[in-house]
């Protein structure tokens, strides 16, 4: 039987902890803070001695010239269209890839595989999800740049350079196929049995089962899965500084090289440029455009998911 | 004639329905079939490409993967570079955040799931946490390289060997030197903490939701505190869940490789930290661990992507770059394969 000085003294401890715990929790929104803090004092307004990038650079330089080249003389060029444009590309591509994919292997698995045989897919899709980028980067230019695209498109006659968006957006859409697969799945999966059996009963073949029963029940959850998966690819950082190249050409052809936001990170931080050249800054700016950029991509994803969720008792 | 049909709804069609002339309901089975077929494509495509993912990188080491390639430094010449400096390298930097990360991690799902209430600020932190999550590892880049490296800077003129502390002025404490480098692994470690630290408490949050609340109430009711409730039930209970999600969020920390080159890690190096080169130097020199924090190191993933960019005209590099793959790919293999075991184990102990 604990005396009641026992218990004063246990109860400022259990007081003690929950505040130590508080502290755990309440660090993510510090961090929070603090990458949306780094990248404001740097590339909007610095406080104290620093000037910020924007201050040297304008916005309207930033968003309506086309030229990147950082290093260009002594101000150097800053659009970000070249740099903005290869990342779109990269994950446009991407999504081509990993949507059909993605969605294909979600129906499978939920309306068609047996349950040993979704057994087996789950931990492949895992294993594939779960493969650094960089090796993904070397597959693309050891493996896909040069055994399957360039044939490929030899006998078009096209002719396709060692670094290419292509090959960096078809990694990164085999890279995000698992996401998707596997969050669709869940949404799949929650559409009621009876929807099925009804639909079944009616005459429909198990296409119109999926396509125009489950599909459309879970569509809301599907959609927030792609936008999950673009914005994974919008960031996406190893595989793309590899197989796509460092050369920001404001190009839509996907057989030559680009940059793309993150690979532009990647190089200005390897670079021996001063700490606050402008060419370094510049990285903040484009940070600061990627985290608005994934950011608002994800809060749209939850919205949908939220907003147009059908619910079943 | 049934069975070149095919089956509607799952099950054998009757032979008079299908005889009929019907071509309208052959040609709906045939696109349900061809559907099938299309899903089953789609997800076995995947497999393909893991098969074909992984024999290229095993063909393209042959020739370069022998045992001196984890025992050997960085060299110019393909044939004799090695993995061993980003071997340790990863091997401090997972032991650093995971000492970072779990308690930070799991104390914060912990608060998340037990002992908050459900106030405007806990809904901030929770919607926080999920955003938190899909942001890019680049970004946590940017943050290590602009918040923790200036702390270095500032330890750096403290452990210059000729600060003197005055203790409550009683003695004088004159702090040693340390060499201490920007791109370090403490830096390294505190940047990838913070990479894997929203799954590790969103994992670690599921893994609390699946200890049924009978558990929490019955210790409350035999009069245990809150804490001693959580400590003692809540989480043993939910030990083998955490550790899966703890071990898999690790593993993400071996593969990442773009928060470290923002900060600044060495791409090329020929130095393992602390000069710790072998296990046994553990034990006879332990006095040399202290200095690894403070040291510059690469990773594994940082290495196989110089590699990987090397400009050589033969493609010498490419099999060095395999062969480091590899190794990553069997070092996540052992760690994931640890993560299976324990949850293997604990399924078939616990029983609610």
């Amino acid at each position: 039987m604990p005396t009641w000085a026992a218990q004063k003294i246990s109860r400022r401890h259990e007081t003690l902890i929950r505040w130590v715990l508080f502290v755990c929790a309440a660090l993510s929104v510090l961090t929070t803070a603090a990458i949306i803090f780094v990248l404001l004092s740097n590339a909007v307004y610095a406080p104290g001695a620093k000037t910020a990038f924007f201050e040297r650079v304008s916005l309207w330089q930033f968003l309506t010239t086309a030229r990147w080249k950082p290093t260009d003389g002594p101000g150097g060029h800053f659009g970000i269209w070249p740099l903005l444009v290869g990342t779109l590309q990269v994950a446009v591509i991407a999504s081509l890839v990993s949507v059909p994919a993605g969605l294909g292997a979600a129906i499978y698995m939920s309306e068609y595989a047996h349950p040993r045989e979704r057994e087996f897919l789950k931990p492949v899709l895992e294993i594939l999800a779960g493969i650094p980028s960089v090796v993904y980067g070397f597959f693309a230019l050891k493996f896909i740049t040069p055994w399957v695209l360039k044939p490929v498109f030899g006998v078009l006659g096209l002719e396709i350079s060692i670094f290419n968006s292509l090959s960096a957006g078809i990694v990164v859409g085999i890279m995000v196929t698992p996401l998707i697969a596997s969050l669709s799945e869940d949404v799949i999966r929650a559409v009621p049995r009876s929807l099925r059996e009804a639909a079944f009963a009616l005459g429909s073949t198990r296409f119109d089962v999926s396509a125009r029963v489950v599909v459309p029940a879970a569509l809301s959850g599907i959609l927030a899965s792609f936008l999950l998966a673009f914005s994974r690819a919008v960031g996406e950082t190893m595989a793309v500084a590899i197989a796509a190249g460092g050369n920001p050409l404001l190009t839509l052809n996907p057989l030559r090289g680009a940059q793309t936001m993150t690979g532009f990170m990647v190089h200005a931080s390897t670079g021996d440029s001063a700490a606050d050249s402008i060419s370094r800054m510049s990285m903040y700016a484009v940070g600061i455009t990627l985290f608005v950029m994934t950011l608002s991509i994800n809060l749209l994803s939850g919205w949908i998911m939220r907003r147009y969720r059908e619910v079943y008792q | 004639m049934s069975a070149t049909v095919g089956e509607l709804a799952g099950s054998v069609v009757p032979v008079s329905f299908t005889l009929g002339a019907d071509g309208q309901i052959r040609q709906r089975l045939r696109l349900s079939r061809g559907f099938m077929w299309l899903c089953r494509l789609a997800t076995y495509a995947s497999l393909l490409v893991l098969a074909v993912l992984l024999l290229s990188i095993v063909w393209n080491s042959v020739g370069r993967l022998r045992w001196d390639f984890l025992s050997s430094h960085y060299s110019m010449q393909p044939d004799r570079c090695g993995i061993l400096a980003g071997l340790w390298g990863t091997f401090w930097l997972v032991l650093l955040t995971a000492a970072f990360s779990i308690p930070v991690g799991v104390g914060s799902a912990v608060y998340l799931e037990e002992l908050a209430k459900d106030t405007w600020l806990m809904r901030v932190i929770r919607l926080n946490l999920s955003n938190l999550a899909g942001v890019p590892s680049i970004v946590y880049g940017i943050l290590g390289l602009t918040a923790f490296r200036p702390l270095v800077i500032q330890l750096q003129s403290v452990f210059d060997g000729r600060h003197v502390v005055n203790v409550l002025g009683l003695f004088r404490l004159r702090l040693l030197k340390l060499d201490i480098y920007d791109g370090s692994v403490l830096i390294g470690a505190m940047t990838m903490s913070l990479v894997i630290l929203p799954t590790v408490i969103i994992a670690s949050q599921e893994a609390l939701r699946a200890v049924p609340s009978t558990i929490r109430v019955a210790s409350l009711a035999l009069g245990a505190t809150r804490w001693q409730t959580i400590w003692r039930q809540v989480l043993p209970a939910s030990l083998p869940g955490i550790a899966t999600g703890v071990i898999l969020s690790i593993s993400r920390a071996m593969g990442e490789a773009a928060p470290l080159m923002m900060i600044g890690v060495l791409t090329v190096a020929s130095m393992c930290p602390g000069g710790i080169e072998s296990p046994g130097q553990l034990l006879t020199e332990p006095g040399r661990v202290l200095a690894v924090p403070f040291d510059q190191f690469t990773a594994m993933p940082v290495e196989i992507y110089d590699w990987s960019k090397q400009p050589d005209p033969q493609d010498r590099f490419t099999g060095v770059a395999a062969s480091g793959i590899l190794v990553l790919l069997a070092v996540l293999l052992t760690v994931n394969a640890a993560a299976m075991i324990v949850r293997y184990r604990a399924g078939r102990q616990l029983r609610w």
